[in-house]
């Protein structure tokens, strides 16, 4: 591909950043989305009725990135973590200085179930060939972020399509 | 929320019933604490105005997709099961904005596993301007013994 950093070449379909949730998921934060956005679905709330349809409480399958979003401090973090970090990675090993993300898509698995341990990698599927927007000239990108329950079962997948460019001058 | 619906009440070119959110300096902070997102565009105004360039406090993504599936769940009723839901966001949602979320059923089909989905395009809309849009794929029970939400594996193809 014209131009792509063997680097980069390399970490395309490589699992990058793996890791691990810092904490079970767990009710209160589900209580405080429902709340936040009024949803009043049974699954969350009702045990008969979670029980009966799902087998036992489970998360809004929305909430799937929550769970790694880190603590705003902990007593033995140096540096914050960045979600995204290949987004940031891909921007830095091409020079594009600005990026945006321009879709976002989240195909759901296996529900995820009060006190599951989830962990996360990052895989970059796709770099495109230099292209020219009203934005500015730079390349397309897509990035999956994939997450997995305690048993390894793929419970979810984020995909974005960023595109990191160069503003015309 | 819904009774639930079962595919024989869905169609294409079916509305969704609107549903019209007020939205308030707390709604943005409880989404954006529960949602575990710490950064000051989202409860701190003055940062929001004179970092960010906006005019106040502003919806964050997680909190708008916890909206989008309130919504469609609120349509399908419990057994409805989110498969896939892809988002494009145009501008942001502020305190003292009336969201507005609009929906309709681009198609209704059956997959290899048996599987019957809705596929739906829902825009959230602020002063009549479309603020994101998103179209998602939720699997609903063919009929009072069906459960989406017991498929596993080879049988749940989103």
């Amino acid at each position: 591909m014209s131009g792509l950093p063997a680097e980069v070449q390399g970490w395309i379909g490589e699992k990058r950043y793996p890791i691990e949730s810092e904490f079970d998921v767990e009710r209160s934060y589900i209580f405080s989305s429902c709340a936040s956005v009024e949803n009043g679905n049974p699954l969350f709330w009702d045990e008969k009725a979670a029980q009966k349809i799902t087998g036992g409480f489970i998360a809004p399958p929305s909430m799937i990135s929550v769970w790694f979003r880190p603590h705003f401090w902990t007593p033995d973090r140096s540096e914050e973590g960045k979600p995204l970090q290949c987004h940031f990675d891909l921007k830095d090993s091409l020079e594009l200085p600005e990026a945006i993300i321009a879709d976002n898509t989240i195909v759901f698995g296996e529900p995820v179930r009060i006190g599951d341990r989830l962990s996360t990698y990052q895989v970059i599927r796709s770099v495109s060939e230099l292209k020219t927007t009203k934005l500015g000239t730079g390349r397309f990108w897509v990035l999956d972020v994939v997450y997995e329950n305690q048993d390894g079962e793929l419970v979810g997948t984020e995909s974005y399509t960023g595109f990191g460019y160069r503003r015309e001058s | 929320m819904n009774a639930n619906l079962t595919i024989a009440d869905v169609e294409k070119g079916q509305s969704l019933p609107d549903l019209s959110v007020a939205v308030e300096v707390t709604n943005v902070v409880l989404g954006a604490m529960a949602s575990r997102d710490w950064r000051p565009m989202h409860h701190d105004k003055d940062f929001a105005v004179e970092r960010n360039g906006t005019r106040h406090v502003f919806v964050n993504t997680p909190h708008n997709a916890a909206y989008f599936e309130r919504y469609i769940t609120d349509w399908t009723g419990p057994l409805g099961r989110l498969g896939r839901i892809k988002f494009r966001m145009k501008d942001s949602v502020f305190p003292g904005d009336t969201m507005v979320f609009s929906g309709e059923v681009d198609d209704v089909r059956v997959d290899e596993s048996g599987c019957a989905w809705a596929d739906v395009r829902v825009n959230l809309h602020v002063g009549g301007e479309v603020t994101t849009e998103c179209t998602a794929s939720v699997a609903i029970p063919q009929g009072e013994d069906d459960n989406p939400w017991k498929r596993r594996g080879e049988d749940w193809q989103p």
